[in-house]
């Protein structure tokens, strides 16, 4: 893959990253990446929450719900969202064609992650530690602050990084929804798959290897994590 | 906070999904029936099941074999082995089709070779196979390693020094304990095959009627303005997720109390 | 010879578990390999039934050398410590895999795992999954399950010490009864010197690798080698720089010939004997006297007694207290 990326020399490569649709789509899929995997910090911890500690009808429901980005075709999910919140929408709003469509469709499939490895540790987590707390007088809010909170920080980071790394690949729930419009909705993976169509191989293996580039850092960064984590018992 | 969650969810995961519902059966369920057994959906239909279960198999084998190696054995780049098994959750699947082409494609050496047997690989059934197998490589192996790792070796040691050769051992002792953990992974592995979109999409040449999967399929009616055809296809391969969602439910290894 | 292990070497990394060991296993003998956690005994015990590779040294199984072959090939039964039972199947099963594994004839099998059943007395729990046992249970059926293939020697990884006190002991007793009836070849691991003295007909002390001595328990108790075998075969303490038992001393009403004089710290009633702590000349030592003797002396803190080791004192080999 980087072979075939560098076989029209250094040069060319960077400027195969560089034209302004590579770079367009590099950025947006980057940053919509980011700040998915911010808003999924956020809710993936509140849903893991709610799914450990409350308990009401349907819960059971809503756990195996969770996993359905997971089990669903990205291509289905795309349409879906693109029924919802596309141009005949019934809900009225019209995301297609505009970044926060890619956003909300980047939004599904990356739900399960964070939740997902959030979860287990709830599970795991001794309350007598939160119990001690209450009885030396933290409210709960210190106490989900100070004693929860630290305690999850390793799977947080973990689901985020999970998050992360789909979402700067995502494909198939995108393709239909950005509607494709270079520097305007188009991701890096949609890119790549145009200039496959277009027989610029090198152009897509130079993008490609951006990504890839991204996803061994986060790995590796994924692997240390996880081995900080252990060493913290 | 029970509230915030439930507004999200439901906008993310509820509402969509009743749509997709409506959209699909709005003209009645004859368009749809109609729509699923046009020649073309049927095709469609046929390859992805070939598709997926050619993937299925190989992982399952390759799957176990890599948990055993792994948990049981011990070999130089034991790690690097490890950790590569998470590549295929990391990287795009259009990327994994690129890889592929460039690999095995008609330019290349071993894409020629098996072009003159008259047996393509890229765009053509062999080479979705690969890309799909390589996507869904992780989930046999994550599933398999941690029962591995629980029931501990100690099992297998005494069926050895009682007699057991390596293969009687793995028949009766070891794969007995990792069915369950085995029929999880085969069930996600289906899933994931049966949903494998960007990879195949660059990898088949998305040549309907010769190598158009069902979710190919969604992509090029809705791109064809027969959005009825698409949603009808993707109320299908939805109901399939749901069903798997079910099964993995039920097949769930249990959380130890 | 049953089992001779012979100049057996084995490092984990930087630890050395054996170093150049030899041990010989008469036959028909029960053995016990008895040492402090992380001694080698394990080890040992997994090198002889081939779960383990030595570095170097050799093993012979009834003359043969039996270095090179697998765990399969040794014929060697082996039980461990937390039973490794096969968990999805139920006792009968499990006694009955090593026969079918040997393709037995079905009736052959059935007669064979019930006699066996008999003897440990699980006969009414052959369709029992292991989960549904208790742990005593469960190794008994891990021991019909090593010797159902007629094994030339029995190895026990520390059997019972995943048991409950009582249940050890009442295992214990029961072993020595089975090797008396059948007359395998045995060879045990454990910690538990009681355990050892109780049970076996020879004992190997090893520490740290090297084996310390080798000898019946009487023998071992009565002339240990060195301090380490006399502290870890029984209760020691310390007069004129001497390892001594503390039943050994003796309480004179004068000072003689051979006393020395202590200071009695505190007096403790443990069941029918009684424990005198006390110091001399700044060390602390102790003596076990009966409650009669106890009752004589009236022993309290603050007074003075005559110390000596009695004639039959046992002391290290060679050394005269």
């Amino acid at each position: 893959m980087v072979w075939k990326a560098r076989s029209n020399g250094a040069s060319t490569f960077w400027h195969d990253i560089t034209t302004p649709e590579a770079w367009a789509a590099l950025k947006l899929t980057l940053v919509s990446a980011f700040l998915v995997a911010l808003v999924n910090i956020v809710m993936g911890t509140l849903i893991a929450w709610v799914l450990v500690r409350d308990h009401f009808h349907g819960k059971g429901i809503l756990d195996t719900l969770i996993d359905l980005p997971f089990a669903l075709p990205t291509i289905v999910a795309g349409l879906v969202l693109l029924a919802l919140y596309g141009s005949n929408s019934p809900v009225g709003i019209s995301l297609a064609y505009k970044q926060t469509g890619v956003f909300v469709a980047l939004l599904f499939v990356t739900l399960p992650f964070v939740v997902r490895t959030v979860q287990p540790v709830l599970v795991e987590l001794d309350q007598e530690m939160e119990q001690a707390a209450a009885s030396l007088g933290a409210s709960n809010t210190t106490i989900f602050r100070r004693i929860v909170l630290p305690n999850l920080y390793p799977a947080i980071a973990a689901g985020a990084a999970l998050s992360f790394a789909r979402a700067i690949s995502e494909f198939g729930s995108t393709v239909l929804i950005s509607g494709n419009l270079p520097f305007k909705t188009q991701v890096a993976a949609v890119y790549i798959f145009g200039q496959i169509q277009s027989d610029n191989p090198a152009g897509a293996a130079a993008v490609s290897t951006v990504l890839l580039a991204v996803a061994l850092f986060v790995l590796v960064s994924l692997d240390v994590l996880q081995r900080w984590a252990v060493r913290r018992g | 906070m029970r509230g915030i969650v439930f507004v999200y969810l439901a906008f993310l995961l509820v509402i969509p999904l009743s749509l997709i519902l409506y959209r699909t059966f709005e003209h009645g369920v004859g368009p749809v029936w109609r729509s699923l057994t046009t020649h073309q959906a049927l095709h469609a239909i046929q390859i992805t099941l070939f598709v997926s279960l050619w993937a299925v198999a190989l992982n399952a084998v390759f799957g176990i074999t890599a948990a055993i190696l792994i948990v049981r054995h011990d070999f130089r780049g034991k790690r690097i082995f490890n950790a590569l098994i998470d590549l295929p959750l990391a990287v795009s699947p259009v990327v994994v089709g690129l890889a592929l082409i460039l690999v095995y494609g008609r330019l290349t050496p071993v894409g020629r070779f098996f072009d003159d047997l008259g047996h393509p690989i890229i765009f053509a059934l062999p080479g979705m196979v690969l890309a799909t197998a390589f996507v869904s490589l992780p989930l046999m192996v994550r599933e398999v390693m941690p029962v591995l790792q629980e029931i501990g070796v100690e099992q297998e040691q005494a069926a050895w020094t009682l007699g057991a050769s390596a293969r009687q051992t793995f028949k009766r002792i070891t794969f007995p304990s990792i069915r369950w953990a085995a029929a999880y992974g085969v069930v996600l592995t289906l899933a994931r095959s049966l949903g494998e979109f960007g990879a195949v999409a660059v990898v088949s040449g998305r040549i309907v009627d010769k190598t158009q999967t069902i979710t190919l399929f969604v992509q090029e009616r809705y791109e064809n303005f027969d959005a009825q055809s698409a949603y009808a296809a993707s109320f299908f391969l939805a109901a399939i997720a749901v069903l798997v969602l079910l099964m993995m439910n039920l097949l769930r290894p249990k959380e130890p109390d | 010879m049953a089992i001779q292990a012979l100049n057996i070497n084995k490092r984990f990394g930087d630890f050395t578990a054996l170093d150049d060991v030899t041990v010989d296993i008469p036959s028909g003998s029960l053995v016990a390999l008895l040492g402090p956690s992380g001694g080698g005994k394990s080890t040992l015990l997994r090198v002889i039934a081939g779960l383990e590779t030595a570095d170097s040294g050799t093993v012979l199984i009834n003359g043969e050398d039996a270095t090179r072959l697998t765990p399969q090939r040794r014929n060697v039964g082996f039980v461990f410590q937390h039973y490794a039972a096969f968990k999805h199947l139920n006792v009968f099963r499990n006694v009955a895999f090593g026969l079918e594994i040997r393709k037995r004839p079905k009736a052959e099998i059935k007669n064979r795992v019930t006699e066996l059943l008999e003897l440990v007395h699980l006969e009414a729990f052959a369709d029992r999954l292991p989960a549904q046992l208790s742990g005593g249970q469960r190794q008994r059926m891990a021991l019909a399950r090593a010797l159902a293939v007629e094994p030339t020697v029995l190895l026990l990884d520390e059997p019972f010490g995943a048991l409950d006190a009582q249940v050890r002991k009442e295992l214990r007793t029961w072993l020595r009864r089975l090797h008396d009836e059948m007359h395998v070849t045995t060879v045990f691991v454990t910690h538990d010197q009681e355990e050892a003295m109780e049970v076996a007909d020879q004992i190997v002390v090893m520490a740290a690798g090297k084996v310390e001595q080798v000898g019946s328990p009487d023998e071992l108790y009565e002339q240990p080698a060195n301090d380490f075998v006399m502290s870890f075969l029984g209760p020691v303490t310390r007069l004129n720089g001497k390892l001594v038992r503390p039943h050994d001393l003796e309480i004179l009403d004068e000072p003689t010939a051979g006393s020395v004089e202590a200071t009695v710290v505190r007096v403790v009633r443990i069941g029918f004997e009684v424990r005198i702590d006390l110091e001399i000349d700044g060390q602390e030592a102790w003596v076990q006297v009966t409650r009669e003797v106890a009752r004589r002396l009236r022993p309290a803190p603050g007074d003075h007694l005559n110390i000596r080791a009695s004639e039959h004192a046992i002391a290290t080999a060679g050394a005269p207290v």
